[in-house]
């Protein structure tokens, strides 16, 4: 889930990676802990995981790159996730991004220079009937036009 | 005084929240005693945030409220709908699945239980697990993820196995654009699928669940995961499920952003720990599912629809739909519609009453080009099949699917050819990258209709032959299907497809 990264609590890996060893397929709860805790997925947890759950280093990057959530550096400061799906796109939701890329001058998952903001691509929210869609740091909002755009960009400090 | 606002992410994507904050606010400094309840949506998006005010003679409707409308709410001047049930939208709807979401708190055990919640877990305690399967069977239900697979017949498949533990799992990765009825679901009436599961773990033996939800749906991980927690202190969940003996238990697994792991081969995989990739079929996850035991993996609709299955009897559910599309499908009508929302109804409603009448056409008010039905996945169906019965068999014959009943309308300035070019580009980018036809198909798909668009006409016969083999040799729908929005397109739009070549020359 994207949330905002700004002072991410240290936890420490090794506390994090033991209380999710347990239960069935505890691979992908422990990424999410890892993410939510780090903002990212920091190259020193992979051998510590894969220690932990007797998998290979190559099966947990595996595992991490797979997966469009992962993210191995951090994200900027405020993560905004703009749906490109159909419903979306039948609002205008395409345009939008187009704007959105071209005035920050970013292709997706490219964060600005003052690493305020990461946009990123998303595949539908389910607010299908409410487009076009987006998700600034975890929180969802509708019908984005060019007004809200620009505050929540500014509100991001973009 | 209770008022309902909801806590459903369209309601809140639309300032559910600061109506809630306003409302609270607002009542304080009037010395109001009033109790706001978070409830699900009712489904009618285009009215969010619709707020309801439970006065003697009922609950009265106001939408779209925002925070400036709160004090005139507060003070009776606002302009109301009137009770929801009379909204046309709302009254034409035959609502089984959806029953109770919208109306109950989805956090209330005793809402839930008031308005006809765990009648159908304690008949179905009541009986053999054989009786409880063939209630299924005999109900008609179909799944609801898309495949539309007997239900029965797989807790037939799981019941009948033999292993030490059996799981239940629900897909609750509802990726498809143009649906969001899952969601609405978990987010209004998440008792319904925990309900749901018990029976399904008891009618086969399974005492372990999961909810592998999206991790785009924050809101709905966050209610079903309360729920839960509320239904295990209240022994519907636990070593006894409501005193029977049976054990089942479950909890909520988020997934990572990957569309291919709403296939459920994919979804087990990944429930375990591993990349989401997609495995071969037989051995079917009815006897080798997750880590290897007997598993039923249905989708959320499947597995909601199951209790009031239970309440009201088999064959009172199959009593609605069409042919073998039997009982009602939440259907979700979306993009470019005036009123968009989702509408539960028995199988059999023609897809142009659905668009055009139903949903009062598109919200631009320009002509209806062509709606999308069952996904990204799902054909473009021009408007002059819109004749065609919503059901599995009669969008089949029409080279199309109904998937998980998601409509998605477009008005006539969609560019067809576009939209074809990003079903291909979807796919290239969800692929799991295990067989060769979805994996550089799907590339070679964006490249070819590039080429389509610069005017070579020579571009669409390879085309059609890239999608045939897509369709014939994928290893699961993913690229087994995005042909059909691509070929449909194709088809019914030969002019977005042509003009290119005229513009070129």
């Amino acid at each position: 889930m994207s949330h905002s990264t700004a002072e991410p609590p240290q936890r420490d890996l090794h506390a994090l990676i033991s209380e999710h060893s347990g239960g069935e397929g505890p691979l992908l709860p422990m990424l999410h802990a890892i993410q939510a805790a780090y903002g990212h997925i920091p190259q020193e947890a992979i051998p510590l995981i894969a220690d932990a759950l007797n998998l290979t280093k190559a099966e947990v990057h595996g595992v991490v790159t797979f997966y469009h959530d992962f993210r191995e550096t951090p994200a900027g400061r405020h993560v905004i996730k703009l749906c490109r799906a159909e419903a979306c796109q039948s609002v205008g939701g395409a345009a939008l991004a187009d704007r959105v890329l071209g005035k920050l001058g970013l292709d997706w998952g490219g964060t600005t220079a003052n690493g305020a903001v990461t946009v990123e691509a998303v595949y539908c929210l389910g607010l299908c009937a409410c487009g076009p869609a987006a998700m600034v740091d975890g929180k969802v909002v509708g019908r984005v036009d060019d007004t809200r755009m620009a505050k929540i960009l500014t509100e991001a400090g973009a | 005084m209770n008022i309902y606002i909801p806590r459903d992410a369209a309601a809140k994507a639309l300032g559910a929240d600061e109506v809630a904050s306003a409302v609270a606010t607002e009542a304080a400094k009037r010395g109001l005693d009033v109790q706001i309840v978070r409830n699900g949506t009712r489904g009618m998006i285009w009215l969010e945030p619709l707020v309801e005010v439970e006065e003697t003679t009922g609950r009265r409707a106001y939408g779209p409220v925002t925070a400036a409308d709160v004090p005139a709410l507060l003070d009776g001047k606002l302009e109301g709908l009137g009770a929801v049930e009379d909204i046309p939208f709302f009254a034409r709807q035959t609502r089984l699945t959806f029953a109770r979401c919208g109306l109950i708190d989805p956090l209330s055990l005793a809402d839930y239980e008031a308005h006809g919640g765990l009648a159908g877990l304690r008949r179905a305690v009541a009986m053999e697990p054989g009786g409880i399967v063939a209630e299924v069977t005999a109900s008609g239900l179909r799944g609801r993820g898309g495949a539309g697979f007997p239900t029965g017949i797989k807790w037939k498949t799981v019941a009948e196995a033999q292993s030490a533990q059996k799981y239940i799992v629900c897909n609750a990765d509802e990726g498809d654009s143009g649906t969001f009825a899952d969601r609405m679901i978990m987010e209004g009436d998440p008792f319904t699928l925990i309900e749901g599961m018990a029976i399904a773990g008891i009618g086969t033996g399974a005492t372990k669940g999961y909810v592998y939800i999206r991790s785009e749906y924050p809101d709905a991980i966050e209610v079903m995961e309360a729920a839960i927690l509320l239904a295990r202190g209240a022994g519907l969940l636990g070593p006894s499920v409501l005193g029977s003996g049976h054990a089942f238990d479950m909890e909520v697994r988020v997934g990572a952003g990957a569309y291919v792991c709403g296939e459920e081969t994919s979804l087990l995989n990944s429930l375990e720990g591993k990349r989401g990739i997609v495995r071969a079929k037989p051995p079917l996850p009815a006897l080798e599912g997750l880590f290897g035991r007997p598993t039923v993996v249905n989708n959320v609709l499947s597995l909601a629809t199951v209790p009031v299955i239970f309440e009201k009897g088999a064959a009172h559910y199959a009593g609605f739909g069409l042919g073998r599309s039997k009982g009602t499908m939440p259907i979700q009508i979306a993009g470019n519609v005036k009123h968009g929302g989702l509408f539960e109804t028995a199988f059999g409603m023609p897809l142009g009453q659905l668009v055009n009448d139903i949903a009062g056409g598109t919200a631009s008010g320009r002509p209806v080009k062509a709606a999308q039905v069952g996904g990204p996945l799902g054909a473009y169906i021009p408007v002059s099949q819109f004749d065609t019965p919503f059901g599995y068999e009669e969008f089949d014959q029409k080279g199309g699917l109904i998937g998980h009943a998601g409509i998605v309308v477009f008005d006539d300035t969609a560019d067809m050819l576009k939209l074809a070019r990003f079903a291909m580009e979807f796919c290239a980018v969800e692929s799991c990258g295990k067989c060769t036809p979805c994996r550089i198909g799907s590339v070679r798909g964006v490249e070819t209709i590039d080429r389509i668009a610069a005017g070579d006409p020579a571009a669409t016969v390879i085309l059609t032959d890239l999608c045939d083999t897509m369709r014939d040799g994928s290893l699961c729908a993913l690229g087994g299907f995005t042909p059909f929005p691509v070929m449909s397109a194709l088809r019914h739009f030969p002019d977005d497809f042509a003009r290119r070549k005229e513009a070129a020359e």
